[in-house]
């Protein structure tokens, strides 16, 4: 059967990982080559690429980053941040991205989603949605969960997979950065809502969160977290073997 | 040298870049005297069936392919080009194949239970029918990258792994000199290359 996935997220702006990471062993703790090197080799199962640059240089600087980490690392990697036309698509892809990720791109012009996946299939398609309540409604968020789109986010969520996206990251704003659990009940919502892969995103804090999560939702697919992985508050190879004693399949 | 053939479909970057990583000389090219001369064959592939059979044929690649594979040079479909080896695909219509393999392409849809996600998407472990030279270097429940609707069936005698999926889907194949994987070796980490590795020395 299908192994759950562990996938740690690295924000990378002009050509450099923000946060840098304070593994042993890493000469440069913000090489986004280095670090990659360093997932990949530790049980990571993919690797998501979050490109925060705003100017163009950074931007080139990012592709030229990418193209590297693809041709050391062969897991599959997902990219995302200033995806807003088939052409961003395009000039990730022929870095050897596998799939990009939409969030912003897509609200704007959710034709966006129709279009790429036309062009190069729904499993490159991956719509990230980053979620808050209010009111007790789960409404969607744009520009890194600063505006309020007043989008119901389970109908945003199944619209974007009608137009063809195959994949959708779910991340709470709500849990993000509390460290206090993954939102079980926005994924589970997301999970009955949809019947393509779904990736939890924001509140881990600790191995049993993940445990929780995979127990819990047993139709999510892939945990994503950043800083605890960063900081090796949790180590990948411990997370795995602890998961697969708790009977949750993952690839070891 | 291996020649991967470039007849207009997918992103070759990483499958370029996994050979190079192994030390394997491999190249990307639509040249046909380069092909006939390489040591070994990639046919690579994505999206869909009917695009890429038509890409092969309208570019003469497809009677090229199945020249070289009747003169026994190593051939590797991946993905979509393993799927392209077998004799007809069901996606979306019914299309001729290149036939060096017995067998039909059928979608996953309907053959698993319905609770299970379409495409089959992620890492699953491969479990070995039989003994191929090209496992010499991984073991029996290592995994390996999926990313596909449509799976091979009826091709009984050329399976050599399967992985589970409701179903056992056909994952790998063999008959002689003419091999194919479905997953991605170029995206299955450390297993995948040594997939590559283990092609790189059939002959």
């Amino acid at each position: 059967m299908i192994k759950k996935r562990i996938i740690p997220c690295l924000d990378v702006k002009d050509g450099r990982v923000v946060k840098g990471v304070n593994f042993s062993g890493l000469s440069d703790v913000s090489s986004p080559v280095e670090l990659a090197k360093y997932y990949s080799d530790n049980g990571a199962d993919e690797l998501v690429f979050y490109d925060i640059t705003a100017s163009f240089e950074g931007r080139r600087l990012f592709t030229d980053i990418l193209r590297e980490v693809a041709s050391t690392i062969f897991i599959p990697l997902t990219v995302g941040g200033g995806i807003n036309t088939t052409e961003d698509f395009d000039r990730v892809l022929k870095c050897g991205a596998d799939k990009v990720s939409v969030n912003s791109g897509a609200i704007k012009d959710p034709d966006l989603i129709r279009r790429a996946a036309q062009k190069y299939g729904n499993q490159c398609v991956v719509i990230s949605a980053d979620i808050k309540r209010v009111d007790g409604k789960f409404t969607v968020f744009s520009k890194g969960g600063r505006e309020n789109t007043g989008m119901e986010a389970i109908a945003w969520i199944k619209k974007c997979v009608e137009l063809g996206a195959g994949e959708v990251v779910v991340n709470s704003i709500d849990t993000d950065g509390v460290k206090k659990g993954f939102d079980i009940e926005m994924l589970k919502a997301v999970c009955d809502a949809v019947n393509v892969p779904v990736i939890a995103s924001g509140g881990a804090g600790c191995v049993r969160d993940f445990v929780d999560l995979f127990n819990e939702i047993p139709d999510i697919d892939a945990g994503l977290a950043a800083s605890v992985f960063h900081f090796g508050e949790i180590k990948i190879p411990d997370l795995k073997k602890e998961l697969h004693k708790n009977d949750i399949s993952v690839r070891l | 040298m291996i020649a991967i053939i470039d007849y207009g479909v997918g992103n070759l970057f990483s499958l370029v870049s996994s050979f190079k990583s192994i030390g394997a000389d491999a190249i990307i090219t639509s040249d046909k005297d380069v092909i006939r001369n390489a040591d070994r064959i990639i046919l690579p592939g994505v999206g869909a069936f009917s695009d890429a059979a038509k890409k092969l044929h309208d570019s003469g690649m497809d009677r090229l392919v199945i020249e070289l594979a009747k003169s026994g040079k190593p051939i590797m479909g991946i993905c979509l080009g393993m799927q392209l080896l077998f004799e007809k695909s069901y996606e979306y219509g019914e299309h001729e194949g290149l036939g060096l393999l017995k067998g039909n392409v059928v979608p996953i849809e309907g053959a698993v239970p319905a609770n299970l996600k379409i495409p089959h998407i992620g890492w699953n472990a491969l479990h070995f029918r039989g003994s191929s030279s090209l496992f010499k270097y991984i073991k029996e429940g290592d995994c390996v990258y999926f990313v596909h609707s449509f799976y091979a069936a009826d091709c009984d005698e050329s399976v050599i792994a399967t992985s589970e999926y409701g179903i056992e889907l056909t994952a790998a194949v063999q008959n002689g000199n003419v091999m194919g994987c479905q997953f991605h070796p170029e995206k299955s980490g450390a297993v995948g290359l040594n997939i590559l590795r283990a092609f790189c020395e059939e002959n």
